[in-house]
């Protein structure tokens, strides 16, 4: 039998978790929501036409990956992206340790498409082949950004 | 360098574990989306949970009506599946779009309703015939019976018992499509795919069948 797409309903509860790590890392958790309903009400509308064997995970996040940079245009103010939205008010529990704290600002200083490389990557756990199709590029591309980005963020992390 | 990059990744997947608040935060942005389709009609297929004296049944429908009623004990990811493949596969669980169809098995199984006023999606009923024999049966009156050579012979084949037999047992929309009223002509049961025992109870519901002692 050939693969078929599963229900929405199925394909939402899977990756909603990997979605919402990913955005709150990229865009922060105060624009994390709008990006994530965004993100989903899109792939909602084009899911009926989606190839039956596509790698649904990159599909989404590549989705995602474009709300973020969206909201990355329109932002009118800058907000802080940490890993945690609980971070928000930068006192509640579960805030990034303080030693994280400036490497997630220095993720937010990334040039964009090595921010996505890096989120993509840690966050989301994907293959190079995985955050390529997702930013747009050649696997070879995602692997420079991937690494200019860690070269980067190394020089803000104590060894 | 590479040891240093190993500081890096670990600092970074250290952020990413997901913890609790992450994954209640998704769910309830994810319970956002589902609501905002539903309302805005984005969705083809809303399916939800109902409860009944039989077990939660899983009902769905699409804009044209009731698409699905599914027993219990039938898988729910094949129930989806299946609708997914053969309907859409944009489905999301959605209440509100049952509500008139829950209320209407509630009032049916207290013995307060006689006819379902809903209107059916058949796109579940394999070929032409199997939509006829369903079609008669759904014209049953609540309390009545007909055979399966009398629903054959009204779907226009009378010799297509076995054939109709097979239509009723893969019935898409058991107890509102009351397959549960043909029987036998010689008076037995036949069979019933939410199993016998539930035909028996709705028939012995609608004074069918005189309840056993």
């Amino acid at each position: 039998m050939s693969r078929q797409l599963p229900p929405f309903q199925r394909f939402l509860d899977t990756h909603r978790d990997v979605v919402w790590r990913f955005l709150v890392s990229a865009v922060g958790p105060v624009e994390a929501d709008d990006c994530f309903q965004e993100t989903f009400i899109a792939a909602l509308r084009a899911y009926p036409r989606l190839r039956e064997d596509s790698n649904l995970r990159a599909w989404v996040l590549t989705i995602a990956h474009r709300k973020a940079l969206d909201a990355h245009r329109g932002r009118s103010r800058r907000a802080l992206p940490v890993a945690d939205p609980a971070a928000v008010d930068g006192r509640a529990q579960g805030a990034p340790h303080p030693r994280d704290e400036a490497l997630w600002e220095a993720v937010h200083e990334l040039p964009v498409r090595q921010r996505s490389a890096v989120v993509l990557r840690y966050i989301a756990d994907l293959p190079h082949r995985d955050i390529a199709a997702a930013i747009g590029c050649t696997e070879e591309a995602a692997r420079r950004s991937l690494h200019e980005g860690l070269t980067t963020l190394r020089k803000v992390v104590p060894a | 360098m590479s040891s240093q990059n190993h500081v890096v990744e670990r600092a970074l997947r250290r952020g990413a574990r997901s913890s609790d608040r992450h994954e209640d935060r998704a769910a309830e942005a994810a319970r956002r989306v589902v609501a905002h389709a539903a309302e805005e009609g984005l969705a083809d297929v809303v399916y939800a949970p109902v409860e009944s004296p039989f077990g939660d049944l899983l009902l769905a429908a699409t804009g044209r009506g009731l698409l699905r009623v599914a027993f219990p004990e039938e898988d729910a990811d094949s129930v989806l599946d299946r609708i997914s493949r053969r309907v859409s596969p944009r489905i999301v669980e959605a209440p509100a779009g049952l509500e008139r169809a829950r209320r209407e098995l509630d009032e049916y199984f207290a013995g307060s309703r006689r006819r379902f006023d809903l209107t059916l999606d058949w796109s579940l009923v394999g070929g032409p015939f199997g939509r006829k024999v369903l079609h008669v049966t759904s014209e049953i009156p609540y309390g009545g019976v007909l055979s399966y050579r009398e629903v054959a012979t009204d779907a226009g084949s009378p010799r297509g018992s076995r054939a109709a037999g097979n239509a009723l047992g893969s019935n898409p929309i058991p107890i509102v499509v009351p397959c549960h009223r043909v029987l036998h002509s010689g008076g037995g049961l036949g069979g019933y795919g939410g199993g016998l025992d539930r035909k028996r109870w709705l028939l012995e519901l609608e004074g069918a069948l005189t309840p056993r002692l």
